[in-house]
């Protein structure tokens, strides 16, 4: 009488939308909660979402509802101790209480201060990078066309014996066996047929059964030469290559750890290390990561020793850039890989070297990135480093810089410098 | 009946009790279940049960049990808190949901073990499901054939209109719609029956017919230049307790489809509001079946010892009632009154005891099955407290009444289970379960229709309880849905009248 369904394999994101909505609608208190988490990750932490918490105020659900006071009337079972007209002191926020308000109120009313829950890393992402772009990306994408890619396309009818269809040939091979021996040994089995019908007649007839048996060996003759397999039925598997856009991108972090730096000045270097780490996994299958710090001479280090390894001395940025274009053309063919890149520094260098940093990004480096982004943190004057960078700033559209003072204003320094008009301006 | 002193010989037709489930082995138990519920003269709609994992469960929660439903932000928030709560182990998920439809849809979680199936299967598909059937106040207020066609009907107008004006517009009609949900009942008329054919074919019919009503009210060019004296007249002449339907015929405002998803939200409303009024009975008759469908069984030699005995610690973990000074205690659990009340009628008839003649005269010594159908029919929770309710339950429950007067710094026990306390306890009680004792008594009251069109809510508070402060944040909804100033008057014993909230300015 009853019918069973199994609706386990439907599918399960009926909610989905619901849950889009609400993420939606919240959008702006969650895209706060964010900001604040982005601090907190790994340079390369990225397959985590983030635990968001709104104020439950925001997101309730207002309704009409009793309020604390008057006279309430109440049962209640297990009496142990009380007589009628006992009178007990109202225990504090108890169920004896102003509780009786319905389910609804009291359950998001009052009782958690937030409202907290786990977004998915995609969902993460797009909230943090919401509205943004990487500046230059059409270009890339022109001049991504580079790689290629093997894959499957049909057969042909010659090639290498590796390549040599098996199966397709012997289809091949049964299909022009049945077109060209059918209509012969059809007519075989017709002439077989008319010797039995001789054969069966009261009458002898050797001269007719003689010429039928020559011309049915003269057929078979013909059946046994056709052969079972011939080069007309070989079939190859055909190869073609396609050009795919290239998806790998290496991101090079240059630091001043030059005395000057103290470890707050690095910890907002890492924030926005994070935040450029993060935007380019969005776009990019595999980012690689290549650390690159100095003071009068630059290293290849890795991400401890990167951030949190103290050093004294001097600065020579052009040291740090000459390593970067060494390593570029080494390892990241430019045909291949996306480059970007970020330097952090509190804008000291010497002053000689400002001029040469200025010749090594405009000749070498910039024709082979995709985007050089330069962050200056310093509650200082500006020297030398910045005023050389802002004349390379106004003549190549790949190089940005920015002025950062303080923690808060590394998110929406991001957010400039890849903000997406940027790409409709420059990029296209 | 109950749990037989002698063990009847176990025949070969015993029913495998798993501990994992087929769907054969559902079938084979379904159709015992089935067979006794006849039995016992249980009359259901047919039965839909369908299988879905914990993760679908959730999205059934986050659609108030619904298997279709509108889009709205509110029930994606109920998904993510339910599956935040599911995830930490703070709580976990009903072992099924079901829902008043014909067929009657039932849930059934796949983590369940053949016992529980059987368990869900008799409590819900035969116990709520009959419950249903029968009790007068769904078969008056809920048309169980039409309401997943209306929920179909909802959420594609929903999704069209979205599509239409945008999803921020739709949105915030239905916020305030469910702002005021629990006024979108009528309590006492009964209301037409809902159909999605009809209602698409009347859906333009009665845009129209809206709008021109609406602009009726508001004409406002002067019939003649001989305005006779206006006296106050009030509109509307009678306070109007369902304020959505209100705003759904009168809002001056409003464009015909924000009309009919006021009218959506005001369906779906009226649809739950009877669910509400019988939770005790509902889950007490439905714990009630359980009970005797598979102790049935058992006698019958239907199922193994390890089946029942698994079987028992569920029932009696369900029906538990922890006392008012244990930590677990939140309250009567309407499934253990529920199932105590029924099983004490039945009691009553197969083994009354002179104080139920005198109490109950009655039902005491009648036959119990009949009696048990009576009760579930005729009555919701408020009136079933008060008709059924018998001393010995009191007892049994060591019901105590109190008085929490909060201009007292102490309260009162009115009183106990003795014999003065009886009827007292039985009164309380059955209020404590009326509706219109727990949400708060607010009418639409007037309409200045000659003047600022301002809409004006009265509040008549019962036992001096004010409202909560969350009425300033539900006249912000209000006014959204009517347009013009609206206002919350209270009106206090003395007759004397406060105003609570205006909007727009509201006052603190």
């Amino acid at each position: 009488m009853a019918h069973f369904i199994d609706r386990r394999l439907n599918s399960k994101g009926k909610s989905t939308v619901n849950r889009q909505r609400f993420l939606r609608r919240y959008k702006n208190q969650i895209k706060r909660s964010i900001a604040d988490a982005v601090g907190q990750r790994s340079v390369t932490d990225v397959d985590s979402g983030e635990s968001i918490s709104i104020p439950t105020r925001d997101v309730s659900e207002p309704v009409f509802h009793t309020g604390k006071g008057g006279k309430r009337e109440q049962v209640h079972p297990g009496n142990d101790q009380f007589a009628p007209g006992d009178r007990v002191e109202r225990p504090l926020g108890g169920e004896g209480g102003g509780g009786t308000g319905d389910g609804d109120a009291s359950d998001s009313g009052e009782g958690q201060d937030e409202f907290s829950f786990q977004i998915s890393k995609d969902e993460y992402l797009d909230l943090l990078f919401e509205d943004l772009a990487l500046p230059n990306l059409r270009k890339t994408q022109q001049k991504q066309m580079i790689q290629y890619e093997t894959f499957r396309s049909g057969y042909q009818t010659d090639g290498v014996p590796s390549n040599l269809d098996i199966v397709r040939s012997l289809k091949g091979s049964v299909a022009r066996r049945i077109a060209l021996t059918s209509g012969k040994k059809r007519e075989v089995k017709r002439l077989k047929m008319e010797i039995q019908a001789f054969l069966d007649d009261p009458h002898e007839h050797p001269i007719e059964i003689a010429a039928l048996e020559k011309r049915i060996a003269e057929l078979e003759g013909k059946i046994k030469r056709v052969p079972f397999i011939d080069s007309f039925d070989l079939r190859f598997k055909n190869y073609d290559k396609r050009a795919i856009p290239t998806s790998k991108a290496v991101m090079f972090c240059l630091m001043d750890v030059s005395g000057s730096m103290d470890q707050a000045t690095k910890d907002i270097a890492k924030r926005f290390y994070i935040l450029l780490y993060l935007f380019l996994t969005r776009n990019y299958k595999d980012v690689e990561v290549v650390y690159i710090r100095h003071h009068t001479q630059a290293k290849e280090v890795d991400e401890q020793e990167f951030f949190y390894s103290q050093e004294t001395g001097g600065t020579i940025v052009s040291s740090a850039l000459k390593l970067m274009l060494e390593i570029v053309q080494n390892r990241y063919d430019a045909g291949e890989w996306n480059v970007y890149a970020a330097q952090a520094s509190d804008g000291d260098n010497w002053a000689d070297d400002s001029p040469s940093c200025r010749q090594i990004l405009t000749d070498k480096i910039l024709p082979l990135t995709r985007y050089y982004s330069y962050i200056e943190i310093t509650q200082r004057q500006h020297q030398s480093l910045w005023r050389e960078y802002e004349t390379i700033a106004s003549n190549c559209d790949n190089f940005a810089m920015k002025h950062i003072q303080s923690a808060e204003d590394i998110f929406p320094t991001f957010r400039e410098l890849f903000k997406s008009q940027h790409t409709t301006a420059d990029g296209a | 009946m109950g749990t037989p002193n002698v063990k009847p010989d176990r025949p070969k037709a015993m029913l495998s009790d798993g501990p994992d489930w087929t769907f054969s082995l559902l079938t084979q138990y379904e159709d015992e279940i089935d067979r006794v519920a006849k039995i016992y003269k249980l009359d259901t709609y047919p039965n839909q049960i369908e299988i879905i994992t914990a993760e679908q469960m959730m999205d059934a929660y986050a659609s108030i049990g619904m298997p279709i439903n509108y889009s709205h932000w509110s029930f994606g928030k109920k998904f993510i808190s339910t599956e935040q709560g599911y995830r930490r182990g703070q709580m976990g998920l009903a072992y099924e949901i079901v829902i008043n439809s014909e067929p009657c849809i039932s849930y059934l979680m796949e983590e369940n073990t053949i016992t529980m199936q059987a368990l869900v299967i008799a409590h819900a598909c035969y116990g709520h499901n009959s419950f249903f059937k029968g009790n007068y106040l769904f078969q008056t207020w809920t048309d169980a054939s039409s309401i997943i066609d209306y929920l179909v009907f909802a959420k594609k107008f929903v999704s069209d209109c979205e599509e239409k004006h945008g999803v921020d517009e739709v949105e915030k009609i239905m916020d305030s719609c469910h702002a005021l949900m629990n006024y979108g009942v009528d309590r006492y008329k009964r209301p037409s029956k809902i159909s999605m054919v009809e209602e698409q074919a009347r859906l333009a019919d009665r845009a129209e017919y809206l709008q021109s009503q609406v602009n009726d009210l508001w004409r406002t060019l002067p019939q003649s230049n001989t305005v006779p004296e206006i006296k106050e007249v009030r509109f509307p002449s009678e306070p109007q307790e369902n304020i959505l339907y209100f705003i759904e015929k009168k809002a001056p405002l409003l464009e015909p489809w924000q009309r009919e998803l006021v009218r959506i939200v005001r369906k779906i409303s009226q649809y739950f509001y009877p669910q509400k009024q019988t939770q005790v009975m509902n889950e007490g008759w439905a714990c009630f079946w359980h009970y005797h469908i598979l102790n049935h069984l058992y006698d019958e030699g239907k199922v193994t010892d390890s089946f029942i005995m698994e079987f028992l610690h569920s029932h009696t973990a369900v029906v538990a009632q922890p006392d008012y000074n244990s930590p677990y205690y939140s309250g009567i659990n309407p499934y253990a009154l529920g199932f105590a009340m029924f099983m004490d009628i039945k009691r009553m008839c197969t083994d009354p005891t002179p104080e139920d003649y005198q109490e109950m005269p009655d039902i005491a010594g009648k036959d119990w099955l009949e009696t048990v159908h009576f009760a579930m029919q005729n009555f919701k929770d408020e009136s079933f407290i008060s008709q059924f309710l018998s001393p010995k339950l009191i007892r049994d429950f060591k019901f105590f009444a109190i008085n929490d007067d909060m201009k007292q710094d102490f309260i009162e026990i009115s009183a106990i289970h003795n014999e003065q306390g009886y009827r007292l306890i039985r009164e309380k009680l059955s209020a404590q379960y009326n509706l219109s004792n727990l949400e708060p008594n607010i009418q639409v009251y007037n309409v200045d229709v000659r003047g600022d069109r301002s809409l004006t809510l009265r509040y008549i508070p019962q036992n001096g309880i004010p409202l909560a402060k969350s009425q300033h944040q539900v006249m912000k909804h209000l006014h959204r849905l009517w347009g013009f100033d609206v206002k919350l008057e209270q009106k206090n014993e003395d007759g004397s009248l406060t105003t609570l909230a205006r909007c727009p300015s509201g006052i603190g």
